[in-house]
């Protein structure tokens, strides 16, 4: 069973989370409401994967996230799923630019749709990212044209939208309605475009989505 | 505070109406006398300050040694010359502005900025002025009380056959000097004291600065204030309504789950989603009304406070007496400091009563809020009462708190009512 360490200061959200993973097949290992309290769980309980708000106490700013970093330093690619009322791409950058994967970064408002959440969060225990919807609209909303991204179709530019999502091949195709096979052609075609060196699938997947990322800064 | 002008010896053409101004000249005359003879005293002690003030003033371009001529000026001339402000404002009914550039930085930014301020020679010249005119007065003074005193003993003495009746030579000396001195005595009060407005009164250069400076702190901490409360208004959502509605969508996603497994679950869930709607509204409702209350958009200030009177634990009196409606911001501003009040008196103050009086006189918004409660608020602690403060100083408002411990606690602001 996958085992979670969940952060979140707010009582009623940290209970709310802790009955919504556990009824849907994980293991709450600890749930804390400090980034030190999560540092030493995550210590204690080596967990496969982490849920953490952004703003924890005391200064209720970004201390969930720095946590979150600080975690990943100590145990690289330990799989952490950023919960936020609000999010910014430049998180999202930080929280990759140690191109390990295993990273996700949500809505809050995402928890309602209980079975996507909980592939998310799978998702990411398992090395995949989960980058949320409003992200990727943000990126899309300022199409910049000097960047590795300006060589892609708009075709191609979708795909990589929805990998950085975290959506499979099979999810790709169904959204864009359009064969796996012509998914995976297109996605080969973009790590050939971005310059990916040849690796495993999923670490290429995460490096696009970081590329994507990155792409209007 | 407000007696300053009730207390004019001079007929002034504000002062005094409206309560049967007839002249008093022997209270006059008394009250001149004693100004005289405040005014003395002053030019007593402005000599040694004289004394004191010119060595170190030799001294201050020297570095670390310009610490005394900034002691000396800032800790006795100062407030020696504040003194004399209040004097003069007492004598003519007119009051002295003081505008003196603040002293900032470094002991030799200090001293530099002392020595590079008009005020400071100001100060100096009347210091040097006052030695001698505060001497005329007090010669004045004596002459008040020396005069009659021959009147009086000159004719027991002569009785008593003292002198080979030459004594009797001193009684016109007496009458003389009590003529001076009592009918002389109010001219002179009111010329020494103009005479030290004069010299006091800042030039309208050092005026407009004081002024500029005075906008300037004001404009930052209405800034600050307004930042911290857009900060707060955040927090608020964020922690509140949005968090509830996170919750309720939770609960409703899982109710979704349940429902062909175990609708009994999903009842439970539905229900507990209703109540996390109804929390969120309760705090959006809360929230708006942090922002802007709604009962001040739709009726007013008067009604609005008595909204909060009606929901106050403690039994408070309102007495608005508005004959129009005031700009929004200043109702607004005004709103949230006596709610801060009543918010104070209900926690802190343990009071059974009390009153909200606010009032517009010649031109200008009054308000009183006062309580009979354990009083002792003191305004460099509570955030509450700087609150306060910064709200009213965005419009050029003055603050003053009462509270003696064992109360009771008197708030008092005054601002202009056109803004």
């Amino acid at each position: 069973m996958t085992s979670v360490v969940i952060v979140e200061d707010l009582l009623l959200l940290r209970d709310g989370l802790i009955r919504l993973l556990s009824t849907n097949g994980l293991e709450v290992a600890a749930a804390v409401d400090t980034a030190p309290a999560f540092l030493e769980a995550v210590d204690a309980h080596r967990p496969d994967v982490a849920v953490v708000d952004v703003r924890l106490p005391p200064t209720f700013t970004d201390e969930g996230l720095r946590a979150a970093i600080e975690a990943r330093r100590r145990r690289p690619g330990f799989p952490v799923l950023i919960l936020s009322q609000y999010v910014e791409q430049l998180y999202a950058r930080e929280l990759l630019s140690d191109g390990a994967g295993g990273v996700g970064y949500l809505l809050k408002d995402r928890v309602g749709d209980v079975r996507q959440f909980v592939e998310a969060v799978q998702r990411v225990a398992g090395g995949g990212t989960a980058m949320d919807p409003e992200v990727i609209s943000q990126i899309l909303a300022r199409r910049s044209k000097v960047t590795p991204l300006a060589g892609l179709t708009p075709r191609e530019r979708e795909v990589l939208a929805l990998m950085a999502e975290g959506r499979t091949n099979v999810a790709i195709a169904r959204s864009l309605v359009i064969t796996t096979k012509a998914v995976s052609k297109y996605i080969a075609r973009i790590f050939a475009k971005l310059d990916l060196p040849p690796s495993d699938d999923d670490h290429r997947r995460v490096l696009a989505v970081l590329a994507y990322l990155n792409s209007n800064s | 505070m407000r007696t300053a002008s009730t207390y004019p010896i001079r007929d002034h053409p504000t002062a005094g109406r409206g309560r049967g101004a007839a002249r008093r000249p022997a209270r006059d005359t008394a009250r001149s006398g004693a100004a005289l003879l405040a005014g003395g005293l002053m030019s007593i002690v402005a000599i040694p300050l004289l004394a004191l003030t010119l060595p170190t003033l030799v001294l201050s371009p020297l570095g670390d040694l310009g610490l005394p001529f900034l002691a000396v000026m800032t800790g006795l001339a100062r407030p020696l010359a504040r003194v004399e402000r209040r004097r003069v404002r007492l004598v003519t009914g007119a009051g002295v502005a003081e505008a003196y550039r603040p002293l900032r930085g470094s002991l030799t930014a200090r001293v530099r900025t002392l020595l590079a301020d008009a005020g400071t020679w100001r100060d100096l010249y009347w210091l040097l002025v006052q030695i001698f005119a505060g001497g005329v007065g007090l010669a004045f003074v004596a002459a008040m009380v020396v005069g009659p005193a021959f009147v009086v003993t000159v004719p027991f003495d002569f009785l008593r056959g003292a002198g080979d009746g030459k004594v009797l030579d001193l009684l016109p000396l007496g009458a003389f000097f009590t003529a001076v001195g009592w009918v002389g005595c109010r001219p002179v009060a009111i010329a020494m004291a103009e005479l030290s407005g004069q010299l006091l009164a800042p030039d309208e250069t050092a005026r407009l600065r004081a002024q500029m400076e005075h906008l300037t702190e004001t404009r930052d901490e209405t800034v600050d204030a307004r930042a911290a409360e857009l900060r707060r208004i955040e927090r608020d959502l964020h922690d509140g309504a949005q968090a509830r509605l996170v919750s309720l969508t939770m609960s409703l996603g899982m109710a979704e789950e349940e429902f062909d497994r175990d609708p009994a679950a999903a009842r439970q869930l539905v229900i507990e989603a209703r109540a996390s709607a109804r929390a969120a509204l309760n705090e959006l409702r809360h929230l708006v009304r942090g922002i802007y209350p709604p009962v001040l958009t739709e009726r007013g200030l008067g009604a609005a406070v008595e909204a909060l009177a009606l929901a106050s634990a403690v039994p408070v009196e309102v007495d608005v007496a508005l004959d129009e409606r005031l700009p929004a911001p200043l109702e607004s501003a005004l709103y949230f400091v006596i709610a801060e009040a009543m918010a104070n008196i209900a926690r802190h103050s343990g009071a059974t009563w009390a009153f909200v009086r606010l009032w517009t006189e010649q031109g200008r918004l009054r308000l009183i809020v006062h309580d009979d409660g354990c009083g002792g608020a003191d305004p460099a602690r509570g955030s509450g009462l700087r609150g306060m403060q910064q709200r009213l100083a965005a419009f050029d408002g003055k603050f003053t708190l009462s509270s003696p411990v064992g109360g009771p606690t008197e708030l008092f602001a005054e601002l202009p009512s056109r803004q």
